[in-house]
């Protein structure tokens, strides 16, 4: 049996990996690993023919008796102080049943512990405009939002605060009180939630070994997630004084534990399902109104009752990009080779802290990667503002800066006359090293990625060479598979997972974790499917339900594939380890000989000499009894130089990189993206098509962010809450995407995986800027690339 | 522009009523299939037909994505052609025949189009997914090979937020294509 050398997740033992000369790479025809087992694979996910015949259920599908309907009266206020809300006259309406106001739910909670601003109705005070205020329950959703006129709410405004200047003033209001009190000993700010500053190695000698020294300033504006399904709750009484609730979230075991808190409910009081849910994106990883209202108003009126959001409220949910101002200052010797990197990060967070503590880390942290760096220091801030609260989207924290980074590596290799993929090889973090700021990085694929990415572009044969208006640009990038800190201090596994072995050969995989169309049920089932020599289709994934499943963290940090993967894992090698110690009995033979495969037990060099999928079950359970194990992972206990590091490490880094082809049309401005061609490390293919479809949609995201989105504001008023205003891209828009896999066969990752559904983002917009800048010669340091932007640019460059 | 002060956060024009709880609520009468069976509808005037697929007839395929024609995700066939269910009424149904994504498989197997957005991995999170087999369906009945640019006409109107529209591209060209 050949080992492969995996430490991770207590596996040992790989007797189908088949070692890195399996490598898939592009788009291959056939499934993934799986497919290897010897059976005819289709490639459909397990979860595919629900979604295309209109059978998955989401939210807002589910139906109860007595359903009741909630609607929320939200904040015309930017900053106000609630003075009285009376809701008689609401109340009074045939069919409202309850009305909710921010005393009745006064539990203070949010995702991170040290920064539990946030309640479910605002209380005594509105921070931003579109804030739930409160929320009325009726028969049916038209009578709720009736009624929401007829709740009175008297309100005092207050200076409001928008900008990240007015924000870092000393002398803003404040918009949460306890950092008040805080800031008049201080003298600060009072509308700072947390500020970073990290420095490792010498930055100053760093720079003055630099032949070329540049510093500039960037900006990256704030966008949305724009999930299609929109945030919904329904929550119901159960006999027994139980809770039961089924949510659009990523994070079941977060959202689980929230709800009882702030309604101080014994969580095993409580089981939270979430069913399909319609897209996150990182949009739907905090604790939202929608579950804590429903959830109250179901146990105080004794009846089922949801809250579904409408389309322009998710606007106001919000948790999107923060809009962050950045200042780099890089040294570059003449070869390339970076001495060394100066960050300066200003976040706008909006009126709550949401993840945003572990923003402000991630704004500064992934700066030394994915280039060595001996000398780096940096300056992250994250402000409040009354503005709806930012959180994590895709590439959470890391987009900004590496937008601002990568752009100025552009621009100084330029100035120097480099080649930028070269100045990237030069540059690239070799395998088994740690950063100068104390990330473990483990395996690498980054030249391999930039090498296949130039080939596949033309890159070389292309720059400078396509003529006015047309353009190619490059990025790198590096992000994490999960974080080795879970968001609440507690010893437990990441992630567990159960698997059953039935009689009739069916396999039931239950997991914590929440597919939320990334595919994680797709990945249980080939990592197990794999491990047992059977099919994907011949196991079933029950997922997210907290009476039925082990916890898992949640869908954050791009931690699913990596954490729950190495969990299923161990519990499928559990299983495998029972159903050959039974077959070698039975057949007499050493159960080292054995191989699982195409639903069969045999022996390797005889394969007519074995037993069928189900035969071997019945062995094991005669053997020894019930079919199934548990498996669960840890993160490795990686020592760490720099104790106040435990935001940002991860177990296992991707890479990648990617080449944008643009047009612009020098008459209009109009930016066209062309095509995208995105080479991903993600360590092991476990499903081509999958792992492609997730590099496809980070590209399309950031192209989205390139061209046509920004959340943004006028006096604190949304300008685009609807999809007509927010343009989001449509096929019209997006351009051709040619994924390319790279496989570097991570040692800790399951069958060697890594992340795949963020990372491929991160380069996206600074590669398609770069590219702007090739058709143009306009370095444009602030997306999105409207035309009155880029015509103004040209302007300034004289070209138009 | 946006008012949040507006009840609900919902858009100020027009004022539309969604049930009996607004004003007098005039029903209408409205006999049309659905899925090849007949329906009898009694409503008030205002009532969406994704309303009535979604809350009366328990047809839940059809999605809610904005309410307001922008997305796409409610789209259904109103006798061969089109339409967004958000923005029509069952008032106007009489006599129409509705298909939704409950009705393009037929004897328990996909239609060509939903076994190729299946296999092609078209469907991440799936809920633009129905609108989508349902536009494609149309487009594949009036044009059985369409090339890449009537696709790419149909799918406009249809928003998808996870995949970048390629794997939708593909399993399109593939049936328009004859399958190969
Ligand atoms: S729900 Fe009808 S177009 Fe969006
Ligand atoms: S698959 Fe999620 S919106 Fe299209």
């Amino acid at each position: 049996m050949s080992g492969a050398g995996h430490r991770g997740g207590g596996v040992t033992d790989f007797s189908t990996y088949l070692g890195p000369e399996d490598t898939l790479a592009g788009r291959p025809a056939e499934g993934g690993i799986v497919g290897r087992s010897g059976l005819a694979s289709g490639t459909g996910k397990v979860d595919g023919p629900p979604k295309v015949t209109g059978a998955a259920v989401y939210t807002a599908d589910l139906r109860l008796p007595r359903m009741a309907h909630a609607k929320l009266l939200r904040s015309p206020h930017a900053h106000a102080r609630i003075l009285a809300i009376d809701a008689a006259e609401a109340l009074a309406m045939p069919g409202v049943l309850a009305v909710l106001t921010g005393a009745d739910l006064p539990g203070r909670h949010g995702p991170i512990p040290v920064a539990r601003d946030e309640t479910a109705l605002a209380v005594d005070k509105v921070r931003y405009r579109g804030e739930p205020v409160a929320c009325v329950a009726a028969v049916d959703e038209a009578t709720a939002r009736e009624a929401l006129a007829r709740v009175r709410v008297d309100y005092e405004p207050l200076p409001a605060v928008f900008t990240l200047d007015e924000a870092l003033d000393p002398g803003s209001p404040a918009i949460h009180e306890h950092l008040a009190r805080k800031a008049a000993r201080t003298g600060r700010s009072p509308n700072v939630l947390r500020r970073v500053h990290q420095s490792f190695g010498d930055p100053d000698a760093g720079f003055a070994e630099a032949d070329l020294v540049m510093e500039e300033s960037y900006f990256y504006p704030g966008s949305t997630h724009v999930p299609l399904e929109p945030h919904a709750a329904l929550a119901a009484p159960e006999p027994g004084g139980r809770l039961r609730v089924w949510t659009s979230t990523q994070n079941p075991h977060s959202v689980h534990r929230t709800i009882a808190a702030v309604l101080g409910l014994d969580p095993a009081a409580v089981r939270l399902t979430k069913p399909e849910v319609g897209g996150g994106y990182g949009g739907k990883c905090d604790t939202f109104v929608t579950e804590l209202c429903a959830s109250a108003l179901a146990l105080r009126l004794g009846r089922p009752v949801r809250l579904a959001l409408e389309r322009e409220e998710v606007f106001y949910a919000h948790r999107g990009r923060h809009p962050t101002r950045m200042r780099v200052k890089m040294g570059l010797k003449a070869d390339g080779r970076i001495t060394a990197l100066e960050l300066e990060a200003l976040a706008n967070g909006g009126a709550y802290a949401s993840y945003g503590v572990v923003t402000a880390y991630y704004l500064g942290v992934f700066g030394t990667l994915p280039y060595r760096l001996d000398h780096y220091r940096f300056t992250a801030t994250r402000v409040y503002t009354n503005l709806p609260p930012c959180g994590p989207k895709r590439g959470h924290g890391a987009i900004q800066p590496r937008f601002a980074i990568e752009l100025h590596l552009d621009r100084m290799a330029h100035a120097l006359g480099l080649d930028p993929a070269e100045v990237r090889l030069r540059n690239a973090v070799e395998p088994n090293t740690v950063t100068v700021n104390g990330l473990r990085v483990t395996s690498v694929g980054l030249r391999e990625c930039v090498e296949r990415v130039v080939e596949a572009s033309g890159y070389r044969d292309k720059r400078g060479r396509l003529g006015p208006g047309r353009g190619v640009g490059l990025a790198a990038s590096a992000y994490m598979s999960g974080a080795l800190h879970p968001t609440y201090a507690n010893e437990g596994p990441h992630s567990m997972v159960q698997v059953k072995v039935d009689r009739s050969g069916r396999v039931t995989i239950l997991s914590g974790t929440a597919d939320i169309g990334q595919g994680s049920n797709h990945m249980l089932a080939t990592v197990v499917a794999e491990r047992l020599g059977i099919e994907p289709a011949d196991c079933t994934v029950v997922e997210a339900d907290t009476d039925l499943t082990p916890v898992d963290l949640g869908s954050y940090s791009s931690r699913v594939t990596f954490m729950a993967g190495n969990a299923a894992l161990q519990a499928a090698e559990r299983v495998r380890k029972r159903l050959v110690s039974a077959v070698s009995a039975e057949l007499g033979c050493d159960p080292a000989d054995l191989v699982l495969r195409g639903r069969r037990v045999f022996v390797r060099d005889e394969p007519d000499r074995g037993v069928d999928w189900r035969r071997a079950i019945a062995l094991a359970e005669a053997e020894a009894g019930a079919l199934g194990a548990m498996g669960s992972y840890r993160p490795p206990r990686i020592g760490n130089r720099f104790r106040r590091q435990s935001v940002g490490p991860s177990p296992a880094y991707s890479f990648t990189a990617q080449v944008a082809e643009v047009s612009v049309d020098l008459e209009t401005g109009e930016v066209r993206v062309e095509h995208v061609w995105c080479a991903h490390d993600l360590g092991r293919v476990l499903h081509p098509e999958i792992a492609a479809g997730q590099i496809e949609g980070c590209v399309y995201m950031g192209v989205g962010e390139a061209l046509l989105e920004e959340q943004a504001y006028r006096d604190g008023l949304l300008r685009a809450p609807s999809l007509l205003e927010y343009r989001v891209p449509t096929v019209h828009e997006t351009p051709a995407i040619h994924p390319i896999l790279v496989e570097s066969h991570d040692p800790e990752g399951p069958f060697g995986a890594k992340e795949v559904g963020e990372g491929p983002q991160l380069g996206t917009v600074p590669a398609i800027a770069a590219a702007i800048h090739d058709a143009t010669g306009a370095w444009l340091t602030a997306p999105p690339y409207t035309p009155d932007k880029v015509l103004a640019a040209l302007r300034r460059r004289g070209v138009r | 522009m946006s008012d949040p002060t507006r009840p609900g956060g919902s858009p100020p024009e027009p004022p539309r009523s969604r049930g009996p709880g607004r004003g007098p609520a005039s029903e209408v009468v409205a006999s049309f299939l659905v899925n090849g069976e007949a329906v009898r509808a009694l409503v008030p005037a205002t009532r969406t037909l994704l309303e009535f697929l979604r809350d009366e007839l328990g047809l839940t395929g059809t999605k809610h994505g904005c309410d307001l024609g922008d997305c796409g995700a409610c789209t259904v066939l109103v006798d061969g052609v089109p339409r967004l269910a958000c923005l029509t009424l069952v008032a106007e149904l009489e006599g129409a025949a509705v298909t939704t994504v409950e009705g393009l498989a037929a004897d328990g197997r996909l239609s060509p189009i939903q076994d190729a957005l299946d296999r092609h991995g078209a469907a991440q999170c799936g809920y633009c997914t129905p609108g989508i087999a349902v536009n494609l369906t149309a487009l594949l009945a009036e044009e059985p090979h369409p090339d890449d640019a009537a696709i790419r006409e149909v799918l406009g109107s249809n928003i998808c937020r996870c995949t970048g529209y390629t794997r939708i591209l593909d399993a399109a060209r593939e049936v328009a294509g004859g399958g190969q």
